[in-house]
Order: C-alpha cells, then sequence, then structure tokens
C-alpha cells in the first residue's frame, strides 16, 4: 500500500471516504561540529552551505517518515494538506514540523 | 591595527569571491529555469484540466544560502542607518529560486505543480537564510 500525500485539501482524481483527523511528526537535528566550523568557514565568501542543506533534507525526509508511520498507523491510505513548519531553537540545528489530516480515499 | 588589516582582507576576499559566486550562482538558476519552465508552478489547487490522473505526489526541495563577509559589514551599516537592505535581497532570492528548481528536479515529467508552499527558517545563525519549497506534483494519465 503507497500512502499518497498531497498539500491540497483532496486527492485529486480520488474521493475521500473517511477522515482520521491530524498527525503530525517533528525532528531536530544538528550536524557535527567539523561540519559547523566548515559551514562557518564557507561564511566569509558566500554561496550554499552544502553541509547545512543535507542536514534540512535529512530532517523533512525524518519528519515525513514519522508522520507517514503515525498516518499507517491509523489505518489511513492517504495525506492531505500537508504543512511544513520551520523553526529555530539552536544554532546550527534544523527543526522540522510536518502535519496533516489522514484521510482513506477510494 | 593588525585587526583591522584583517577585517580588511575579510571584507575584500568577501567582497571578490562573493560576488563571482552570487553571479555564477544566477547564471546556473536563470539556465534551469529555462530548461525546467516546461511544469507549471501555481500557488493555487484548482488549475486541474479535467483529464484522468495517474499518480499524485507530495515533492520539496531547500537550499541553504549564506551571505559573504562583505555583506555582512555592509549589512550591519545599512541597519544602522535603516532603510532598504539590498544586500539580503538578493540571499533570500537566491535560496527561493534555488528551493523551487529542487523541488521541480524531484518531480521529473510531472504536468503541473500545485499549490507551492514556501518556507525560511535559519540554521547557521544571523547571516544565512534557507528556503523549503514544497507543493503537490500531479502526472496525468498519458
Amino acid at each position: 500500500m503507497i500512502l499518497v500525500m498531497t498539500n491540497i485539501e483532496s486527492v485529486p482524481g480520488k474521493k475521500i471516504v473517511e477522515h482520521f483527523g491530524l498527525v503530525c511528526g517533528s525532528t531536530v537535528r544538528a550536524k557535527n561540529a567539523f561540519k559547523d566550523f566548515g559551514a562557518g568557514l564557507k561564511n566569509l565568501v558566500g554561496g550554499e552551505l552544502k553541509a547545512y542543506t543535507e542536514l534540512m533534507n535529512e530532517s523533512r525526509k525524518q519528519a515525513l517518515e514519522r508522520l507517514k508511520c503515525q498516518a499507517e498507523n491509523l489505518g489511513a491510505n492517504a495525506i492531505v494538506n500537508v504543512r511544513f513548519s520551520t523553526s529555530n531553537i539552536a544554532n546550527g540545528a534544523a527543526e522540522i514540523y510536518v502535519y496533516g489530516t489522514a484521510v482513506r480515499v477510494e | 591595527m593588525a585587526d583591522l588589516i584583517q577585517l580588511a582582507i575579510f571584507v575584500a576576499i568577501g567582497y571578490f569571491v562573493g560576488t563571482r559566486i552570487e553571479k555564477k550562482h544566477y547564471r546556473s538558476i536563470k539556465e534551469r529555469e529555462k530548461n525546467l519552465s516546461c511544469c507549471p508552478v501555481v500557488t493555487g489547487d484548482d488549475f486541474l484540466e479535467d483529464k484522468p490522473i495517474r499518480t499524485t505526489r507530495l515533492v520539496s526541495g531547500s537550499a541553504v544560502i549564506s551571505s559573504d563577509y562583505f555583506k555582512m559589514i555592509v549589512g550591519g551599516l545599512l541597519n544602522f542607518i535603516g532603510g532598504e537592505m539590498s544586500v539580503f535581497e538578493s540571499l533570500l532570492d537566491r535560496a527561493r529560486r534555488e528551493a523551487v528548481l529542487r523541488m521541480k528536479l524531484e518531480a521529473p515529467g510531472a504536468d503541473i505543480i500545485l499549490n507551492l508552499r514556501l518556507e525560511t527558517s535559519t540554521i547557521a545563525g544571523k547571516n544565512s537564510c534557507e528556503a523549503l519549497a514544497y507543493g503537490t506534483a500531479v502526472y496525468y494519465q498519458k
């Protein structure tokens, strides 16, 4: 069973038959001190901080994984209205919160 | 005195290397935007054509862009005076456009990307910008 995720109110072409309510996943991740140091050096000349882009991707994946896990436990086969939210708790750490509505589609 | 020389060197390196990196980045962004312009991205959810749909998928992309030392110093001075801080505008612009491009790359062959949302935060302190773009990629039945 593949879990479908969308950030609109429905799954296009399918009808929602059951609602399960809010599901969410969050994570806070950081890179090791060496990568932080490297990023600090990169700050001198500017440009992309690849270590942190990687960090963002990892955090996003983990948060989505937790979201999916929660939805599957409820017996849902789709999540609609998915939203990402970010905040900064600590320097050099990425916090991602993802939430949505678990539903069952035909 | 030694501190002043060090600062001058950092600002000079930041200015010359930073400007080059930014120009190169903008060139690459424009080129990729041209290549990927076939897939429309919209911020609403009512742009679907009346065709049978094969799959729907959540796609996302992110980028972390940092400012150089020169911009940091100039930004600090501009903050003192107030008004438009043009040095940081390009930073946000680059991060967002890069994030949208990466999101598009995650959906090869998609017919349309609905409901684009952009989110920003800071990871590496004050002088960097991190953008996250996400949307729903829709593939029509061929």
